[in-house]
């Protein structure tokens, strides 16, 4: 039997009813037709799928649809504001930070809600002190992205492209 | 040789046109084209290696909620041609692998479809199935296709004559393409007329090997794909998921069926490496000289269809010695089908040679490098072509300055860092540079500027960009006047993005069309103008052995108690002749070089040979690297162009950044050391004390 849902996805508002198994992911692709996120694995190992919940990144195929009634959820689409790209999105193109472009709306998703996480000064296990602001080196970054796939291997470029941003941000 | 084509757009770093629409996910992948009102389909997968399904009870399923169909065997709809086994799927009750399709389950929602699979039991008749690979397995034959052995001289003597020599086994394990896109397709049937909207290297291809089994004539199945989500190859050729989605949707007609093959399901349906067996002897003279070369390669294959990983392709063009011994050998299991993945044959054959020429270095007191530069042949050892460009001597001296190749010790253990061991090794790439005939552009005038259209893929190789810039320069105008489509059976012919020949190939039609449209219509031609061009074969290829060339570094550190093994840096300098788009092609070489630390120190299928299946068929356990494995991989080139390439003077670079690369990290692992691994891939256990 389906239940119903309220989503918010990138300041759209949706009601729909679901079935009870459906995941975050499946709701946003095969209900909403938003095909931002995208599905790697399902298994939450790749992190395709990545989106920001309530400002917080998530793996969208691990989450139930009606476990986040309410939720206002933003994927890499949602990131552009008024059609334009934003900073994170033009790093990635400047450093051509994908290939195929298939895991890029959830490294993009998942750089916007790690560079929240260390302004807000939360450690990474790399983080050697977890009293003083961090500092995001490579390192930092490549610790923090790790949760996501590139099998096209354009880390070193994710790694530029999330630095680039970060400084821009500063 | 031909004229070179004068360039503006080429050369230039231009930023991916298709960028702006990735970075948002607003590219049309397979699974996203709109459709309206879709099914969605789960399969049945056989859950022994050999044997048959006695009994496939489907009512259970039938009966269960949105259910609309469900495909057996019993069931399936004829197809014209069941030559290939891969591809014939659902004929007769046999199974030839764990993991194969036996049916399929349609239903109006993915969650419906999955449970009514559930729901459907199988009784098994087994059978004793086989799926370990030996070396002296005694169905172990030539391949049905393949270059054939080598014999050349008296290896048997050079060996015994020798002053240095070698002697080992090495192997390479199964490995899975594994791209991020796992294989989608979109199927509907309309009066007759099959779309597939699905993920491919290849439209037309893939569309030339499915027409004839599905009973179409080519105007009757149109295959869309403009965006790939990567491929390696595993797309580069159709897989039984693509039929079975066809056969799928003509149960109901007029009905789209979504299929997007499970991670788990890749491992067995969508191709993989093939794991090899590599005995190498190598005969030198004291100066390093080699002498004598003997490669007996042994690869598994499967036996529903026939894939040999031809590992001692490389041996044939790679380096001298007067007497040769190639031979190449494949033992068909029950296992699944295996196919391309990234430089099938160079990739794995790399691993063994560069390895070898390691040791042969060691064991002569020679450099790796010098060694190499002594071992390099003037023609190509295998047809006595001269080759168009063979510069790996540059490679691997240009390279080693940049690297910083002198810091390295010859001496193994003898570079520490706070409990770390260091040590940087060397290998050689190589790759053929193909361009295949057969691609056909297309031009029209639009009333701003020109239409290109070619069914040309671009799996994150960079072709929308790099075609782009190429049919700027070949009309001679700015990109912004190019519109550039591809990916569609409804565009003109375009061959396969395969085997590093994709932009050489199409770049030849786009040419060939530009020259025809100029001289037709002219410099200022009126909108509707419009002409087309064929690729033609290169004739250098029967002049020359063209090849491109490249040389790997790597520094890595293992610590000294638990083994573990870290990649400091690497760093590729290639030989490719004219580099098209010089930020889309560093990518790609570093990719390359990604996948190539992946083959090294963490991918390997675990093929269990109890059930036949791979036992850790998903990414959290078959690893691939993570951002946190690369720390530093840079990757140039030589300034160069090559005439014989044609008038782009470009060879492709698909492929050549993953050749060597595992054995520069194996090397680098034995110099920080002394441990020489052998197996693919160096896991840490190899380095523990002993």
């Amino acid at each position: 039997m389906d239940h119903p849902l309220n989503l918010t996805v990138d300041g759209q508002e949706h009601t729909l009813a679901v079935d009870p198994r459906t995941t975050l992911l499946d709701a946003l692709r095969d209900r909403l037709g938003v095909m931002s996120p995208k599905k790697g694995c399902d298994h939450g190992q790749c992190g395709a799928c990545t989106v920001l919940v309530d400002g917080r990144r998530l793996n969208s195929c691990l989450a139930l649809a009606l476990s986040h009634d309410a939720a206002a959820v933003t994927t890499s689409d949602g990131l552009a504001t008024d059609g334009e790209l934003s900073p994170l999105h033009r790093a990635f193109l400047e450093q051509d930070a994908f290939q195929c472009g298939y895991c890029t709306p959830g490294q993009v998703c998942s750089a916007a809600g790690m560079l929240q996480e260390a302004a807000d000064d939360a450690p990474s296990v790399v983080t050697e002190d977890l009293e003083a602001p961090v500092d995001l080196t490579d390192e930092e970054i490549r610790e923090r992205m790790s949760g996501n796939l590139c099998r096209c291997g354009a880390y070193v470029n994710i790694v530029a492209a999330v630095s680039q941003a970060a400084e821009e941000s500063r | 040789m031909s004229d070179l084509l004068a360039t503006s757009a080429i050369g230039t770093r231009q930023v991916r046109l298709d960028g702006p629409d990735k970075v948002r996910g607003r590219a049309t992948y397979a699974y996203e084209h709109p459709v309206d009102d879709p099914l969605y389909l789960c399969p049945l997968l056989a859950m022994i290696a050999r044997g048959r399904a006695a009994t496939i009870d489907t009512s259970a399923a039938e009966a269960a909620d949105g259910v609309v169909h469900v495909l057996t065997h019993e069931n399936a709809p004829a197809l014209q041609s069941t030559d290939d086994a891969e591809l014939a799927i659902l004929r007769s009750p046999e199974i030839g692998f764990r993991g194969q399709y036996l049916g399929a389950v349609i239903a109006t929602t993915p969650e419906q479809a999955r449970h009514a699979a559930d729901l459907i039991t199988v009784s098994y008749v087994q059978e004793d199935h086989d799926v370990e690979l030996r070396e002296d397995h005694p169905a172990s034959r030539p391949p049905e296709s393949g270059g054939g052995d080598v014999t050349v001289g008296d290896v048997d003597s050079a060996l015994a004559e020798a002053a240095v020599s070698i002697d080992q086994r090495y192997s390479t394990p199964m490995e899975h393409n594994n791209p991020m896109e796992p294989h989608t397709t979109i199927a509907r049937w309309d009066r007759g007329e099959l779309t597939l909207w699905t993920s491919t290297q290849g439209v037309h291809p893939t569309r030339s090997t499915l027409a004839p089994i599905l009973g179409l004539e080519p105007d009757q199945l149109r295959i869309v794909s403009p965006h790939v989500g990567g491929g390696f190859g595993s797309k580069g050729v159709p897989h039984a998921d693509m039929m079975l989605a066809a056969l799928a949707a003509k149960a109901v007609p007029g009905r789209p069926v979504k299929y997007a093959v499970t991670r788990q399901q890749m491992f067995s349906i969508t191709g993989y490496r093939a794991p090899t067996l590599q005995h190498i002897r190598l005969g030198a003279r004291a100066d390093g000289t080699i002498t004598a070369f003997a490669f007996d390669a042994v690869s598994m294959s499967s036996q529903t269809k026939e894939f040999p990983e031809e590992a001692t392709k490389p041996a044939r063009m790679m380096y001298a010695g007067d007497n040769r011994r190639l031979t190449q050998r494949v033992v068909p299991l029950d296992v699944p089908v295996p196919s391309w993945m990234r430089a099938p044959g160079e990739a794995p054959g790399m691993v063994g040679i560069e390895i070898a020429m390691d040791e042969l270095a060691v064991a002569s007191g020679i450099d790796p490098i010098e060694l190499r530069v002594r071992n390099d042949p003037e023609n190509d050892p295998d047809t006595g072509l001269p080759f168009n460009q063979r510069r790996l001597v540059d490679c691997l001296r240009e390279g080693a300055e940049r690297f910083g190749w002198d810091e390295r010790s010859s001496q193994p253990r003898t570079r520490r860092d706070n409990g770390w061991l260091i040590g940087m090794g060397v290998a050689s790439a190589t790759y053929p540079a193909g361009r295949q005939p057969g691609s056909v552009a297309r031009i029209r005038r639009t009333s701003d500027g020109y239409e290109v259209a070619i069914a040309a893929a671009d799996l994150g190789t960079g072709t929308w960009t790099a075609l782009t810039q190429v049919a700027a320069d070949s009309l001679d105008v700015p990109i912004e006047q190019v519109e550039l489509q591809i990916g569609d059976t409804d565009l003109p012919n375009a061959t396969v993005a395969g085997g590093s020949t994709g932009l050489a190939s199409w770049s030849a039609a786009v040419l060939a069309a530009a020259e025809t449209f100029r001289r037709e219509h002219g410099t200022d031609p009126a909108s509707g103008a419009q002409s087309q061009g064929e690729a033609q074969a290169n004739p250098a290829a029967e002049k020359f052995a063209l090849h491109s060339f490249g040389a790997h570094f790597a520094e890595v550190r293992i610590h000294a108690a638990t083994g573990e093994i870290r990649v400091n840096r690497m760093f590729g300098m290639f030989s490719a002749g004219r580099i098209v788009n010089p930020r889309t092609a560093r990518s790609q070489f570093i990719g390359g070089m990604t996948m190539g630390l992946g083959m090294a120190l963490h991918e390997k299928g675990e093929l269990d040979p109890r059930f036949g299946h791979v036992v850790n068929h998903d990414l959290a356990e078959y690893h691939v690297p993570v951002n946190a494995d690369v720390a530093e991989i840079e990757a140039a080139w030589l300034d160069e162009e090559d005439p014989q390439a044609g008038p782009l003077g470009a060879r492709g670079i698909g492929e050549i950044g993953i050749v060597g690369a595992a054995a520069a990290l194996a090397n680098a692992a034995y110099n920080a050391t002394g441990v020489r691994v052998r197996d693919l891939p160096l896991f840490g256990d190899a380095f523990l004390p002993r």
